[in-house]
């Protein structure tokens, strides 16, 4: 079954729409409505994928869970490295972004890079919220099809 | 045993996505109509690439007669939905058909409130099949005229032929 080519076009046009309208769309306003999106499926998802697993035994098992089965589950591999402060603030590099990888590689396109980003960012604050984590997602690009997301616990 | 199965969960995957995708249709727009619209849009974008895809995947060969296209589109249900539909009700000019579905894995956690009644959940697949037929150089209409949503015992989209495209050759060039 090829259900990942059905998810990938189901996100392009996801990205398409909350930008159609051209110049007079704010960049804020789709980028939240994308976000919101992937808010909405990371947190049904999760509780579907870890109806079956263990308790996590603290914040970094399940930061680890999501760079692993997480990430296999959605985009086909594992997040490349996982760097922490040991202060809440978590750094997910994949060095080979999915849904990057349909734009060409290179700096032509880099500035319309974050539209892509956004829906994974609320995918992981979704799954983290549903896991017991408040959280915020950020990302960056700095040469297609890497990119980057920080997560930064927000405790009390 | 579904929640262990990789497959079967990258399947919830899209279907989870879709459904946020339609909830935000439903909060931009007032009219549900136009959340149909939009939804038929979007299909019909997801078509002319997906066409293209399938042709790399399936390998499927030329199609001789519109059974031959219908087959092709149950073969491409199973290929990305992973449901095989079946096919049937051909209209006496043989110019349509029906895809039927025991189950529609796009509305699998779906419940329909009662200000959505006019809703066509599922309707990026009308979409879908336009899209992709109109880049083999088949115009189709598709529309659905049963939805388990709606208290239907199955899922049914309606595929009419309307015309073989020709080959629009730009100006000056013939």
């Amino acid at each position: 079954m090829a259900e990942e080519a059905v998810f990938d076009f189901i996100h392009m046009e996801a990205v398409s729409y909350v930008f159609q309208g051209g110049e007079k769309v704010s960049e804020d306003e789709a980028v939240s409505k994308l976000e919101h999106m992937g808010f909405a499926t990371g947190y049904r998802l999760v509780e579907r994928l870890t109806r079956e697993s263990g308790r996590y035994k603290d914040e970094l098992d399940i930061m680890k869970y999501i760079c692993k089965d997480l990430w296999v589950t959605v985009y086909k591999k594992q997040i490349d490295n996982l760097r922490t402060n040991h202060q809440g603030v978590y750094v997910l590099h994949d060095n080979r972004f999915r849904l990057l990888t349909h734009m060409a590689n290179g700096k032509q396109y880099l500035q319309y890079a974050p539209r892509y980003l956004a829906f994974t960012c609320g995918l992981v604050r979704g799954c983290l919220a549903n896991l017991g984590v408040t959280c915020v997602v950020t990302a960056e690009v700095t040469h297609l099809p890497a990119c980057k997301f920080q997560i930064q616990v927000q405790r009390g | 045993m579904r929640a262990n199965d990789p497959k079967k969960v990258s399947g919830e995957l899209f279907t989870l996505t879709y459904g946020s995708l339609v909830a935000q249709l439903l909060k931009d727009y007032e009219n549900v109509d136009d959340v149909n619209r939009q939804l038929e849009r979007m299909g019909y974008n997801i078509g002319m690439r997906l066409i293209e895809d399938f042709l790399a995947r399936a390998n499927p060969g030329r199609c001789y007669d519109l059974r031959d296209t219908a087959d092709k589109i149950q073969q491409a249900f199973k290929l990305y939905l992973g449901v095989s539909p079946s096919i049937g009700s051909w209209s006496p000019g043989g110019d349509e058909f029906s895809v039927v579905m025991e189950t529609n894995p796009m509305a699998e956690f779906v419940e329909l409130p009662e200000h959505c009644l006019g809703l066509r959940y599922s309707n990026i697949l009308t979409g879908v099949i336009r899209g992709a037929c109109e880049m083999v150089q088949l115009e189709v209409m598709a529309w659905f005229i049963a939805d388990q949503l709606k208290g239907d015992n199955m899922t049914e989209i309606r595929v009419k032929f309307v015309k073989r495209l020709e080959d629009a050759i730009p100006a000056g060039e013939d």
